[in-house]
């Protein structure tokens, strides 16, 4: 094992840079796939076939087909069809898109968890639609799966990296850019290594302690 | 896209990305029974060990696991690894890490009473996992291990990114040669998806098997 201190020390500075990026871009993501999974997830309950099934389909398939590809697809379609994003706008896009199929099931799983008395206690004292979505329904069932919630975040820091790959300058990418400049490849790539485990596994133990507190 | 495309690229990347997934769970299945068993065991040291091992792995980024094993194990510890196999390495250990996971679970749901029987008929703790728990919490964990697989199938994608030829890295090619970038990721995205649909149906008929090997198939699923 060759390991150089004085190595690590000159790659710090691009480590916490990079740092920035990931956690900036991985909140960004976590907020498209929260909205869009309560926009997939009220799409699944409307009662008009011409919408539930298309977007049954929609998030079956981007649920089950690799993230890596649908960001090549993003970042290479997009601007073909005349969109112009930055590379990390596509990053984000594509991160919480796919992301949000797996939170409109968690958000699913939250509704049919709200008792039937709820919806009937709603409809009782005549409150609009909106009102008992806003003011019954979601605040109970997004209560109940917080940590499911937070857990998809975890994953999808862990799945940040993937950005480097079309050239956005996360952890990832400014360890490569280092080891392609410097031919220093163990710590750079080592310290991004370390990095995800030391955010992640507090993060999951913070989720965990909240699992604790709100189911039981 | 032309028939020249299908068979260079397309049809032996598909082949890859197959041979990846069945290896990689092979080597994560493994891993997921040592470590679940480990997580479960009665000495401190094992389950710490088994414990350290799965947040480690679950904790760090499944690409970054792979770049590390490709450019760093070479230079750091003087092991050429084959793409093909640094891959498996790095797919196997990060999903294995989360099978353990779902092995513990299994493990704990199994009713303490089965255990407490194959203690009092003296069975050996390796009968007693062998002969009672497991068969019993196999079951448990198949909904969970579909899940996974389908994750492990999405992941083998990565090796792309480390010039192993698997049907993302023909996708690539492919782009670079028509530039039909829509049609090439299309298709690539619904060959992913008869893959995965393939595994859900495959692991629902396993399920159906191992429940019914240990008595716990309700009728009306017999029915089905």
């Amino acid at each position: 094992m060759t390991w150089s201190w004085d190595v690590a020390a000159a790659f710090l500075p691009e480590l916490l840079a990079g740092l920035r990026t990931t956690v900036v871009l991985t909140a960004l993501g976590a907020v498209v796939a929260f909205t869009l999974g309560l926009v997939w997830v009220l799409a699944l309950r409307s009662s008009s076939r011409c919408l539930r099934w298309p977007v049954a389909g929609f998030v079956e398939l981007v649920r089950n087909t690799p993230l890596l590809v649908q960001l090549f697809l993003f970042f290479y379609v997009l601007p073909s069809a005349g969109i112009q994003f930055s590379r990390s706008t596509t990053g984000v896009l594509a991160l919480g898109v796919h992301y949000s199929t797996y939170t409109a099931e968690v958000y699913r799983a939250g509704i049919e968890a709200v008792p039937a008395g709820q919806w009937e206690a709603a409809i009782a004292i005549g409150l609009s639609r909106t009102r008992t979505w806003l003011g019954v329904i979601l605040p109970q069932a997004i209560r109940r799966v917080l940590p499911a919630l937070g857990n998809y975040v975890i994953a999808m820091l862990k799945d940040s990296p993937l950005l480097a790959l079309i050239g956005v300058a996360d952890m990832l990418q400014h360890a490569r850019a280092h080891g392609a400049s410097t031919f220093q490849y163990v710590e750079p790539y080592t310290m991004v290594g370390i990095a995800f485990i030391v955010i992640s596994y507090p993060a999951a133990l913070l989720v965990r302690a909240l699992e604790r507190r709100l189911v039981y | 896209m032309t028939t020249g495309l299908w068979i260079h690229w397309f049809l032996p990347g598909i082949l890859i990305t197959l041979e990846l997934t069945v290896c990689g769970a092979a080597l994560a299945a493994v891993i997921a029974f040592i470590a679940g068993v480990g997580r479960s065991a009665r000495h401190p040291l094992v389950r710490f060990a088994a414990g350290l091992y799965v947040e480690v792995f679950r904790g760090t980024s499944a690409l970054v696991l792979m770049f590390w094993l490709f450019f760093v194990v070479p230079l750091a510890f003087h092991v050429q690894l084959l793409p093909m196999w640094a891959a498996v390495l790095a797919l196997g250990l990060s999903y294995g890490a989360y099978g353990a996971e779902v092995v513990r679970g299994a493990i704990a749901a199994v009713p303490a009473g089965q255990r407490e029987a194959a203690i009092a008929l003296s069975f050996t703790p390796a009968q007693q996992l062998r002969r009672v728990i497991l068969p019993q919490a196999l079951p448990e964990m198949i909904p969970s291990f579909t899940n996974l697989l389908i994750e492990l199938l999405k992941g083998t994608a990565l090796v792309s990114a480390v010039s192993v030829a698997d049907v993302s890295f023909a996708a690539q090619l492919a782009r670079l040669a028509t530039g039909e970038s829509l049609q090439i990721y299309a298709i690539v995205l619904l060959i992913y998806f008869v893959l995965a649909f393939a595994i859900t149906r495959g692991m629902r008929v396993l399920e159906l098997r191992t429940k019914a090997s240990v008595g716990q198939l309700s009728t009306m699923e017999i029915a089905r």
